[in-house]
Formats: structure tokens, sequence, C-alpha cells
């Protein structure tokens, strides 16, 4: 097994009566593409904050490479951190601003320059160095954010939502981006979003973090394909949540289950239904065209409602739409029910 | 017809522009710029010593007679005060800036605001009076130095000779400590919006790459407070370039350059003179910003 990067241990943040970050244990791999992610307010960026050094654990330890670093300022760790706005410093061009950590340790100007010029051609942008932050565009900042962090070769970068305030093309590019200069470079990278996507695209594992807690662990598919609970089957994509009445007609048990909208297959009223699948009667109340797919809310007979997700395959809008009012059958394999407890 | 003025005018914004703008343009141009001309033009004009008429007509006789060695002396001395008055503001200030804007909670924000801005409620003149008090020879300070014994301590300060003199109400260091006590509000609040203005985000960044408190201060806090210094130590440096009450109260004979104008212009009437002396402070103003520019303090504005 390789040697863990960050290792949490019982650790515990209170402001006041507020439990940002409760009784956490966590370990992130050497060199893996760690994502927290969670809704606001879970605790995700208090436990990269922590990492960082700039707020300190109520209880509980940290550790760096097997180094206890709960008690140590930030300038004694080698993690870097690409901030959430950039935190380029307005009064310095980009070259300086890139090279601050050098010129922190003392390394002379001609060097510093060289590396400055190679980071800068990282990260795609050649000859910037003479401008100011604010000439540049939302993209261009966060690429110089990234290139200020990793020319201090930390063992561990941490991203806090660098993503958050571009669009959504920049934001497509920039995933990839990110996910190739990590294999390039081949550090732990903490990536912490709220964008469950996001984490879906770059992760190589993820946190789910709700209220303080961490609600499960593992890699993309096992978050989507087995949420570990209700919580995380309803953050991470969307889930129909089933319990009660409703999920005895269908499955036979009172027990909660959840079921991914695009697993459910719309069928014609009174079809056939095979031995492997559950289905559940009901009238199509509402149709929202949305290019790609098609998304029904299908209104169960006896109360309930579920929704259900269709590539538009063969089917244009005006189809969709005679979808509308109709009774239909609902049919999915029952593999793709997940008991989710709670 | 209320509607069709208004339509009116917002289909031409450009005048809505021009009337907003007209009267604080004709304060402006005719009060502020009009008796700075006027006074420049006085300053070329000259004093017939004989009749004590202005004499109307343009000559450089006034500014030979202002660049005499005393009148230099009072130039050099008025620029050295405010310079310390200035730099002992900044002193004082930046700590408590520092703290109101980064540690202070908002109930203590709020205190130290009232705190710093109560004095600026009263009036000058009572306040600067009641430092005549304090400062007196038998005020709150000699008489406090009695008490620990530290009488002797004054007046060997006292017997120095740029800085002492019979008293510290009759000195030049009784007019710094009224100079800096009166102006240090004004450096205190621009320096404390600029504190306020740099994002947390920054000073974390720095201590993540490395820098040490003390580097951070250096090469983030510092610049970028900078100009909030500038900005207080323009009001602090220029208020004491003009002020001729606080001189004429606590100083000993030596003039100052408000003592000096007013002594020209209102006891001996000689305005050219007096212009002339006006005009000091303000090139002296115009090389300050000038070497503020240099380093830097207006390239964030």
């Amino acid at each position: 097994m390789s040697e863990s990067a960050v290792l949490f241990q019982n650790v515990s943040r209170h402001f006041g009566d507020v439990k940002a970050v409760d009784d956490v244990t966590l370990e992130i791999k050497d060199g893996e593409f760690f994502s927290m992610l969670g809704p606001s307010g879970s605790g995700k960026t208090t436990c990269l904050r922590m990492i960082a050094g700039f707020d300190r654990p109520t209880a509980g330890q940290i550790f760096l490479y097997g180094q206890d670093v709960s008690n140590l300022p930030p300038y004694e760790r080698s993690v870097n951190t690409v901030f959430q706005d950039y935190a380029l410093f307005p009064h310095m061009n980009i070259g300086d601003n890139i090279g601050y950590g050098l010129m922190i340790k003392g390394i002379e100007k001609k060097e510093r320059m060289k590396q400055v010029e190679e980071m800068l051609d990282l990260v795609r942008l050649p000859g910037f160095g003479h401008r100011k932050p604010s000439q540049l565009s939302g993209g261009q900042r966060q690429r110089v954010a990234l290139a200020r962090a990793l020319i201090n070769h930390p063992k561990v970068l941490l991203l806090d939502e660098p993503l958050g305030a571009l669009d959504l093309k920049l934001r497509q590019q920039m995933q990839v981006e990110l996910k190739s200069i990590q294999q390039r470079i081949g550090i732990t990278f903490i990536f912490v979003t709220h964008d469950q996507e996001e984490a879906l695209t770059m992760s190589d594992r993820i946190a789910v973090f709700n209220e303080g807690k961490i609600e499960q662990i593992g890699t993309p598919a096992e978050i989507y394909e087995h949420p570990a609970s209700p919580f995380v089957a309803g953050f991470v994509g969307t889930s129909n949540l089933v319990s009660g009445d409703v999920a005895k007609r269908i499955t036979g048990s009172e027990a909660r289950f959840s079921i991914r909208p695009e697993k459910i297959h719309l069928g014609a009223a009174n079809g056939n239904v095979d031995e492997d699948m559950f289905h559940a009667d009901g009238k199509v109340r509402d149709v929202i065209y949305l290019g790609l797919y098609t998304r029904y809310l299908v209104e169960l007979e006896g109360g309930g409602d579920l929704v259900v997700i269709e590539q538009n395959l063969r089917t244009t809008s005006m189809d969709v739409m005679k979808a509308k009012n109709q009774n239909v059958r609902l049919l999915w394999k029952k593999e793709h029910v997940r008991y989710v407890g709670g | 017809m209320l509607q069709r003025i208004s339509t009116y005018l917002y289909l031409r914004p450009r005048l809505i522009l021009l009337l907003l703008l007209l009267p604080p343009l004709i304060w402006f141009l005719v009060v502020y710029i009009g008796a700075l001309v006027t006074m420049l033009i006085n300053s070329f004009f000259s004093l017939d010593s004989f009749t004590g008429q202005v004499v109307r007509q343009f000559t450089l006789q006034t500014y030979a007679k202002l660049l005499i060695p005393t009148n230099l002396q009072i130039f050099y001395r008025t620029t050295l005060m405010a310079l310390t008055v200035t730099i002992a503001c900044i002193i004082i200030a930046f700590p408590l800036s520092y703290y109101m804007a980064r540690y202070a909670s908002p109930r203590m924000k709020t205190f130290l605001f009232l705190a710093v801005t109560l004095p600026l409620w009263s009036s000058y003149v009572v306040r600067v009076y009641s430092w005549k008090l304090i400062l007196a020879q038998e005020g709150i300070i000699s008489w406090f130095a009695r008490l620990l014994h530290l009488d002797g301590l004054l007046n060997w300060y006292l017997s120095f000779k740029l800085l002492g003199g019979p008293s510290l109400g009759v000195s030049l260091t009784g007019v710094f400590l009224v100079f800096v006590y009166i102006w240090l509000p004004y450096m205190i609040l621009p320096i404390q919006t600029a504190l306020e203005r740099v994002p947390k985000s920054l000073i974390e960044a720095s201590s993540d790459l490395g820098a040490k408190p003390t580097q951070t201060f250096r090469n983030v806090i510092l610049p970028l407070a900078f100009p909030g210094v500038v900005a207080g130590s323009i009001f602090t440096f220029s208020l004491t370039l003009g002020d001729f009450i606080v001189p004429s109260l606590f100083g000993n004979s030596s003039f100052f350059i408000g003592k000096a104008v007013l002594t020209y212009q209102g006891t001996s009437g000689n305005i050219p003179l007096a212009a002339a002396f006006t005009m000091g402070p303000i090139v002296i103003m115009i090389v300050y910003l000038l070497i503020a520019r240099r380093l830097g303090a207006f390239d964030a504005l």
C-alpha cells in the first residue's frame, strides 16, 4: 500500500456551538486526485483549511506524510493552496506573483525568472509575466494561481472551489487541464467542490460531506452506483427516493430505496413486466424537454411520484410532448435499486 | 407636465449630467480656483512701503523678499514639523488601524471608530486650549512628573535649546504633541479603510507560500496599506503646514508659515507677501505628492 499523504484522526473543528467538522477520520493516498464534495456549510472547506494550516482542529490530529502538523503554521507546511478568489497579489505583476514563494525562500532573481517562465509555459500563459492580475480574465487568473502554487513543488496541492467563478465551457476545459497536470507532475491534489459533476469528472476518490461528517468515501463509480445513504443518493446526481406505502406497493417491503431517473424505462400502459424488473403505473404530469434528454414527472397511482429521464435518441421535442397526461408503466431492473436505509 | 420634463431629460443624459454638475462646478471654479488664482496674482504685486498701499503691477520683488534666510528658516521649520508630526501619526495610527481592520469584533470596531472620531465633534479651539492646561508649567504633566519625582528629568529635557522652553506649554515639543493629538484621526481612518480592503485570502496566500508573518507584513500588507498611509499623511502634512493656532498658543518666538501669513496679512496688511507665503505650502505639497507618486502610492487608484 502506498504511503498516506494526508491523515485525519478523529478531527473536529468547532466554532462555538457550531460543529463545522465533527470527528472526521480520513486517509488520502500519495499521488491521488481526491475530492471533498458537499453542500456549503458541510465542513469540506474547513477540512481543507486545516490541511493548509489556516484553521486548527479543536480535537484530533492531522498528519502530512507521517508528520503531525496539527499545530504547525501554514508557512511551515509543504502544501500549497489555490484559492477560490485566486488571491493574486494586486500590487505585483504576474511574474512576481508566481515567483513569490521562491522570493520568500531567498532564491535569486535570475533563477526565479527562469522557473517562472517554465511555470507560465506549463499553464499555457507564456509571455504574461509583466501583466498585472487586473488585466487578466478569470480563467487566466485561475491558471496563474495554479502556477504560483505549483512552482513551490508542494507535496500536496489544495484547491478550494477554484473553478466556481468560471463559465461552463471554461470550467469543463479546466477540469480536463487540471487532471492532466496532476497526472503529469504526479502530486496529491485535494479538490474541494460542491459540484458533483466536477468531482465525478476528475477524482480518483471522493469524500461526500454533510453537516461536518463524511457520509461516504469511494471512487466516482462507487459513489454514484452504490450511494451509502439517502443524502449521497440525493446529492450526487438525482435520485428518486421511495419509502413507506409506495415502496411496499412496488417491492413488497417498506424499506426505503433509491432509483436513478435514467435507469427507469417509460413503457406503454399494461406492458409486459419481466421477472427481473420492478414496475409502477402512473400518469405523466409534466414533460421538460432539455435537448439532450427529456425529464418526465410521473404521478403514481395511489400516491407518490417519480422522475424519469430518457435520452432523445429517436424522439424530437414534438414527440415527447405527446406523452403528457398519458398513462404509462414505469419499468426498471431490480439490480438498479439501492436500499439506502434511514 | 412633470412627466414631459422627465422624459425630455431621460432622452438627453448629457444634459442631466450638466445640470447635476453645474452647481459644484461653479462652486469649484469660482470659490476654489478663483481664490487660488487671485492669491497667485496678488503674490506678484508688491506693497509700497511708504504709503502701505498695494501696487498692482507685476513684479518679482515680493518673491525676492520671501526668499530671505529668515523666511526660508520658517519654511524649513514648518516642513520639518509637518514631517515629524506625520511620521509620529503613522507610527501611532498603524497598529490601531490594523487592530480595527483585522481583529476587532464589529462592536469593538464601532466603539473604536466612535472613540477616534469623538474629539472631532467638539471645537478645535476648545481642545487646543485644554492642552494648554495639560502642558502648562503648573499643568497636569508637570504635576504628574513631580508626583513621580521625575521633575528633574522634565526640566533637563526642557533645557534643550531646540525642543525645550520655559515649560512644555511654550516649546516646540508642545507644538508637536498637540499637532499629533489634533490630526491623529485623519491618519487612522484612511489607513483603516485601506487595510479593510485587503482580503484575508491575500494574507493567507502569502503565508501559504511560505512567508512568515513579518515577511507577509512587508511584502503584502504594507504595500497595500501604503495608499491609505499617503492619504492620511496628506491630511496631517498639509494641515500642519497651514495651521497658525497651535504654534501661536504653544510655540516660542519662532514663526511657522501659518503664523507668518497671519502676521503679514492681518497685522501689517502686506497681502502680496502673505499670498507669496501661502504659495510655499502649495509648492511643498506638490513636491510631496510627486514623491508619493514616485513611491507608487497611487498605482492602486
